[in-house]
């Protein structure tokens, strides 16, 4: 039983990595970005390379797998999302899926189409029991990597001066620009972020969700799902919906594996009827 | 203006003597449709590859005749597969139809091999029911009973009991559990559960805990070949062989082509299938050399080795019945036998199916890389289905 909630807490951790990037820019900047998945993907590759192919330590392809993704993410925004972000919605859906389109065949054709598998350190790997439950170590892992994120993001978003300075940019990009912000550089680093993050969830996640070229359109559901049932208003809407989902999902599955895969849109159902918004969604609609 | 258009007639003109030269009326073309895009890609790459070797080692004449071969992608997509087929038979006038990587589409093309006469060669679906939708269907591949039947035999010899079967929720899943429990059944085990999961699941923790609670002996298991390292890696993970409990299923679970990527952990997997690349025979360390040599150190798996055997099947049916048209073709494939590097195989003259040696297989690591490694034999089984169905 408790495993059952353990392993839903770990999935939910890392849905919640995966799609807080997208809650960020599509809750705060108002911007569609179904290519989220697709930076996901990137982080995956990301570390498959340096930790298969080159060897470099795991815990060392994490943060590259971040950097690297965040890299790739600031500089698409700066070229190609900057001239959607005024354009209406279906145009964005319409841009960002043509890029999940891109990134799969682009993914396909370079590392092929087979499952890809990270090489994890001995030491990550089995599990340990603690008063008769058992607990994966990666799994572990996951849960404390996301706490600390989770913790680090709210104190950014609510603490900081940069914290500030977004929330004014999306409140109100007119007169934040005439209190002197810098809206564009702001929304750059914001999404160059929210990209690294979605980076660092694919690298994370590869051992657990897999990865191939199909991973943007396989798991961009969940993301929405996350991203809905939480609300777009904050981090907290999204982390505790992921939580939610994570353990709704497990067990589900575990207990009705018949409707196992049901029970995270059902979930989804009931939310979303009793709180159109989200979970934690400002009263004021946008 | 006028230049360009002359200039364009003018290729379009050489284009058209182009084809009516490079295709004499006497070649012998055959057809292959393979999923070389999308989630099946492992499959049409291995079986273009395998076929492209065949010619490249028997020469492209027989029985005097030029073979040309011609590979087309269908991205395992059934509507394609079935337009490709009607274009290969109407304007490229193929002799052979082969390839198929999925069952669906080796359905759709049933009826036109049925109208066109054309011998219609499954090299990978693995449904039963696939040679009867039309005469013209001949298989070298197998079908999934084929290997989930002895594996329940092996298991129920082998001190197994208890077992919790776990597939993925579509239609070559729900087979496989199927034959699975009933031949284990009717050997005295007993399937404690028959868990489905969704085709795109992302995770099997919670599935995996389930059959663990219920301490089985042995976890029967089938998904599509690129999910089985994932599945492998979790069921290691929860201790669960630590805790006693074997992994048994189909030999798609391991498949070749991926297993190094899989990691240690699917060492001692035990699995049922018709080819492994270790199979120790003369016939088998040639082709996996040079299929190896001629594919960038590329491993052969059962796909490549089953297009290899559809190539042969062609030439020998060419060789044997002299002729070009279907029905002579078909009758020639039938009944014909020959050692394949997967051991000897047939075809059976009633079904049209592929009779052959199932093995039970185990994964061990040799020289640092993981194999299948052979270590029992159930010899010539026949399509299981369709021989309860006749008796």
């Amino acid at each position: 039983m408790l495993t059952i909630l353990y392993d839903g807490i770990a999935y939910g951790m890392l849905l919640f990595v995966l799609a807080c990037g997208l809650s960020v820019t599509l809750g705060l900047m108002n911007f569609i970005n179904l290519a989220h998945g697709a930076f996901a993907m990137a982080g995956g590759y990301c570390t498959v390379f340096l930790v298969n192919r080159l060897g470099l330590p795991f815990a060392l392809g994490l943060p590259i797998a971040f950097l690297v993704t965040a890299l790739i993410g600031g500089l698409f925004e700066r070229t190609l999302y900057v001239h959607v972000y005024a354009r209406s919605h279906l145009d964005q859906v319409l841009f960002t899926i043509g890029l999940v389109f891109m990134s799969v065949a682009a993914v396909d054709y370079t590392m092929g189409s087979s499952q890809q598998f990270v090489q994890i350190p001995e030491a990550l790997q089995g599990q340990f029991e603690v008063d008769g439950i058992g607990m994966g170590k990666y799994r572990l892992l996951i849960i404390v990597i996301c706490g600390l994120l989770t913790v680090a993001l709210q104190l950014i978003l609510a603490k900081t001066r940069f914290g500030s300075r977004l929330r004014a940019a999306v409140d109100d990009q007119r007169v934040a620009r005439g209190l002197g912000i810098n809206v564009g550089a702001v929304f750059g680093i914001t999404f160059a972020f929210g990209s690294g993050l979605a980076g660092l969830g694919g690298a994370l996640g590869a051992e657990i969700l897999g990865l191939d070229p199909t991973f943007p359109l396989k798991y961009m559901i969940y993301f929405l799902i996350v991203v809905t049932v939480g609300g777009t208003s904050s981090i907290t809407g999204p982390f505790f919906a992921s939580i939610l989902l994570g353990i709704g999902d497990v067990a589900g599955k575990y207990y009705v594996p018949k409707l196992g895969a049901f029970v995270i849109y059902a979930i989804m159902i009931i939310v979303l009827i009793w709180r159109p918004q989200g979970l934690f969604a400002r009263g004021a609609a946008r | 203006m006028r230049r360009w258009f002359f200039l364009g007639a003018a290729c379009a003109a050489a284009a058209a003597l182009g084809t009516a030269g490079g295709a004499q009326a006497q070649d012998v073309k055959i057809g292959f449709i393979l999923p070389m895009t999308g989630q099946q890609q492992s499959t049409g790459r291995q079986e273009a590859a395998a076929a492209k070797l065949y010619m490249a080692q028997h020469g492209d004449t027989v029985a005097g005749k030029k073979v040309v071969l011609i590979v087309k992608d269908d991205g395992a997509v059934p509507d394609n597969t079935k337009r490709i087929a009607q274009d290969l038979i109407v304007n490229d006038k193929v002799t052979f139809l082969a390839g198929f990587g999925v069952t669906p589409a080796a359905l759709a093309v049933a009826p036109l091999a049925s109208e066109g006469k054309t011998p219609e060669i499954v090299t990978a679906a693995g449904t039963s029911i696939i040679t009867e939708k039309s005469p013209y269907i001949a298989r070298t591949s197998f079908t999934l009973a084929q290997s989930t039947v002895p594996m329940a035999d092996w298991a129920a010899q082998n001190g197994i009991k208890k077992v919790v079967s776990m597939v993925s929720d579509y239609a070559p899943g729900a087979d496989a559990e199927k034959s699975f429990k009933d031949e284990f059944t009717k050997k005295g085990g007993q399937v404690l559960d028959s868990i489905r999961f969704p085709l795109a699941n992302p995770d099997f923790a919670p599935f995996l805990q389930r059959a663990a609670d219920q301490k089985p002996d042995a976890i029967f298991v089938f998904v599509p070949s690129g999910q089985g390292g994932i599945f492998v890696k979790q069921f290691v993970e929860r201790g669960l062989d630590k805790a006693g409990i074997k992994i048994i299923g189909p030999g798609d679970v391991t498949d070749d082509d991926l297993l190094n990527g899989m990691g240690d952990a699917v060492v001692g997997t035990i699995t049922a299938h018709f080819y492994s690349a270790d199979h120790d025979s003369p016939t088998n360390k040639a082709f996996v050399a040079a299929f190896k040599a001629a594919n960038n150190g590329m491993r052969p798996n059962f796909m490549a080795v089953s297009a290899y055997d559809g190539m042969h099947l062609i030439y020998e049916a060419l060789n044997k019945a002299g002729k070009t048209d279907g029905d002579s073709l078909i009758a020639a494939a039938k009944g014909m036998a020959w050692e394949s590097p997967r051991g000897p195989v047939s075809i059976d003259p009633d079904t049209r199916d592929i009779v052959q040696n199932v093995y039970i297989r185990k994964v061990e690591k040799k020289n640092g890389e993981l194999y299948n490694v052979e270590f029992a034999t159930f010899p010539n089984i026949k399509d299981p289905v369709k021989a309860a169905v006749a008796k």
